[in-house]
């Protein structure tokens, strides 16, 4: 490919079309080619009080995986229980898709909550419907691990707002028969948090044993444990931050307006017109792809590495393999997710403020708190720093709560939480164990 | 991944924790400043059932304690305690680690406002072996619990029990109890004179609170 000049459309598409070539990352392992279709209204019908929820089943998978025997299970709320949001708006009726693991035991003190970042979902130890990858969270969720689906009772829901079953944008909108689009209204942590307390109730569960959660599932661990710390006997906040900070916001800007810069996005109505903004949603997915990692983790994942070449081609192809790495995880999460949900959940983490709901103090946040915290950071992380998870451990002090604070050496960023990281694995299993026995859940020692 | 259950051998409890222990009512709060790898707190938790929190500077140090269940947070004696309430717990306890801080009369202050009573071990530097290092040897004192040559110990406010004895009035800190060790790791008995306790005692423990009358 020549070198062109921006200015010219066709050049310009041209340079389009080569930089959403569909694309194979190699690096070894992972080689999937993307799906065309988006998983949208077509395949997540909201499901009735049955709580079962078929509709996954035929959803088509990337390659020759079964989903797994685990029921897809969701909850629609009727006008009985409205969810009234912070910007006012009564979202009526929704509906909260969930995946459980473990079983409840008899006085219902085993549950734990896992709560999901921006643009994951409940698939937190299943097999996702959609891609067929496994659960994003099994390095933690399983049987004997800290999170022990055989002692505990687990459950992680899709927040409102999201596009795997939970009402979000996608979903259709009772009033216009269509989907919601822009006509969704905005939603905060605070909404996801009050939406999943319906949830808890509808289980009968009085307190949550643990509710734990990396990133904005961090926020929400933190939005229950301040709102509600008589309902959460623990809580594991994981490289998160009590307020999303200017950069975070800058950052999450950028792929809004990457969103929006597309033609196909329609003015947030591509569903009814048969469009799909994936060139802009990719784009977003890119920019932010990259505050997960780290110039470390980036640096020797790939170097200046080139993409099955010899040299570089004096053109706009993915000459570097980290270009081809970002290319690939753009595209596999357009597959996977939708363009207005990653609006209306970017915009949620950045409303989410504990200070100031606070009058700038953090510290009255979490004043008389019963809960037990365990908050986890990573040297590397960028995006969610170590100081901004010191903050919340300082605040929790000045009421004397009951913390601990671990910071994991890691080169690896934001995404850390996701890996596998022994010292992060032994200190959550640790706490948990310890916490267990506290609420008198585990009685040896 | 394997995770050993229990990754650090048993051990032998610190003379100075059996002494803090004895000293602890069983189900107090306790804060633990200067942790190190929370063998005290563990003790505590054991034998005193106690609600125990943390404070330590090395953070391998805090990620093995929270693994083996403790409450711990990373931190130091002269930057995190500002941050805790008054009187928010039983007892605030720095074990062997006042001679390490950069602002031992704030941090001794400190606790005494966050705990209902403070215990301080420190080591002895007016033992005689240390005084004898100077006056014979012209030396730094070097002793097997002091082993770090002057360059590189990170132990840079250092005081005798008669040193320690004048902070506390000055502060108008009460001294509740307060306990020698001599070399053995024995307790001198409590009517041993001042000077004699200053000499052979290697370590001390102090329990002080805060003088009440005066607040």
């Amino acid at each position: 490919m020549k070198p062109i000049l921006l200015g010219n459309n066709q050049q310009r598409n041209h340079l389009k079309d080569a930089l959403f070539q569909k694309m194979t990352y190699v690096n070894g392992q992972a080689k999937e080619q993307p799906e065309t279709r988006m998983p949208r209204e077509d395949k997540i019908t909201q499901d009735s009080k049955n709580r079962s929820d078929s509709s996954f089943d035929d959803a088509p998978l990337t390659d020759g995986h079964k989903a797994d025997e685990t029921l897809h299970q969701s909850i629609t709320f009727d006008e009985t229980v409205s969810l009234t949001l912070e910007c006012g708006e009564v979202l009526s009726p929704f509906t909260i898709a969930y995946e459980t693991y473990g079983t409840l035991n008899a006085d219902k003190s085993n549950a734990i909550l896992v709560c999901h970042a921006l643009t994951g979902d409940q698939y937190a130890a299943s097999t996702h419907p959609l891609t067929g990858k496994a659960g994003w969270w099994e390095v933690l969720i399983g049987p004997g691990k800290p999170i022990d689906t055989e002692k505990y009772y687990i459950i992680c829901p899709n927040v409102i707002g999201g596009c795997m079953g939970s009402t979000g944008p996608a979903s259709i909108n009772p009033a216009t028969k269509m989907a919601y689009g822009l006509d969704f209204p905005v939603i905060t942590i605070g909404d996801m948090v009050r939406a999943q307390l319906h949830l808890i109730d509808h289980l009968g569960i009085d307190q949550l044993f643990c509710a734990i959660g990396g990133s904005m599932g961090g926020m929400q661990v933190l939005e229950w444990a301040a709102k509600n710390t008589e309902r959460v006997f623990a809580a594991i906040p994981v490289a998160t931050a009590a307020r999303h900070s200017s950069q975070n916001i800058a950052f999450h800007e950028v792929g809004r307006q990457a969103v929006m810069a597309d033609p196909d996005w329609q003015g947030g109505r591509y569903m009814e017109l048969g469009t799909n903004p994936r060139k802009g949603l990719a784009v977003a997915r890119m920019a932010a792809h990259i505050t997960y990692l780290s110039d470390e983790a980036l640096h020797s994942k790939f170097g200046r590495n080139l993409q099955e070449r010899d040299a570089i081609t004096f053109g706009f192809d993915a000459d570097f393999q980290v270009e081809s790495y970002l290319r690939h995880q753009g595209f596999r999460f357009v597959d996977r997710f939708d363009a207005n949900s990653y609006l209306y959940i970017t915009r949620a983490m950045d409303y989410f403020d504990l200070f100031s709901e606070h009058g700038g103090i953090l510290a009255n946040a979490f004043k008389d708190t019963q809960t037990r915290f365990c908050v986890v950071s990573f040297t590397s992380d960028w995006l969610f720093p170590t100081r901004e998870s010191r903050q919340i451990v300082h605040a929790l002090t000045a009421n004397a709560a009951n913390v601990s604070f671990v910071n994991i050496e890691t080169d690896r960023g934001h995404d850390a939480f996701l890996l596998d990281e022994p010292e992060m694995y032994s200190a959550i299993d640790g706490f948990i164990k310890a916490a267990a026995r506290q609420k008198g859940l585990e009685k040896v020692l | 991944m394997a995770i050993e259950d229990n990754p650090t051998p048993p051990r032998k409890p610190r003379q100075d924790h059996l002494i803090i222990q004895s000293m602890i009512h069983p189900g107090a709060r306790v804060l633990d400043i200067g942790c190190g790898d929370g063998a005290l707190l563990e003790l505590l938790r054991e034998s005193r059932n106690i609600d125990g929190r943390g404070i330590e500077i090395s953070q391998k140090n805090v990620n093995q304690s929270v693994a083996r269940g403790l409450s711990v947070i990373q931190g130091d004696a002269d930057h995190d305690l500002v941050n805790y309430p008054d009187a928010s717990f039983d007892y605030a306890l720095l074990s062997l680690t006042i001679q390490a801080t950069k602002n031992p009369r704030t941090v001794l202050e400190q606790l005494l406002r966050i705990g209902e009573h403070a215990i301080v071990s420190f080591p002895n530097f007016g033992h005689w072996l240390i005084r004898w290092q100077l006056l014979a040897l012209g030396r730094m004192p070097v002793t097997d619990k002091l082993p770090e040559q002057w360059y590189d110990t990170p132990n840079i406010h250092f005081c005798t029990i008669r040193d320690f004895v004048t902070l506390c009035e000055e502060i108008d800190a009460v001294v509740e109890h307060a306990l020698a060790i001599n070399r053995k790791g024995e307790p001198l008995n409590a009517s041993t004179p001042l000077f004699i306790q200053n000499l052979v005692g290697r370590e001390a423990v102090f329990m002080l609170t805060k003088n009440k009358s005066k607040t």
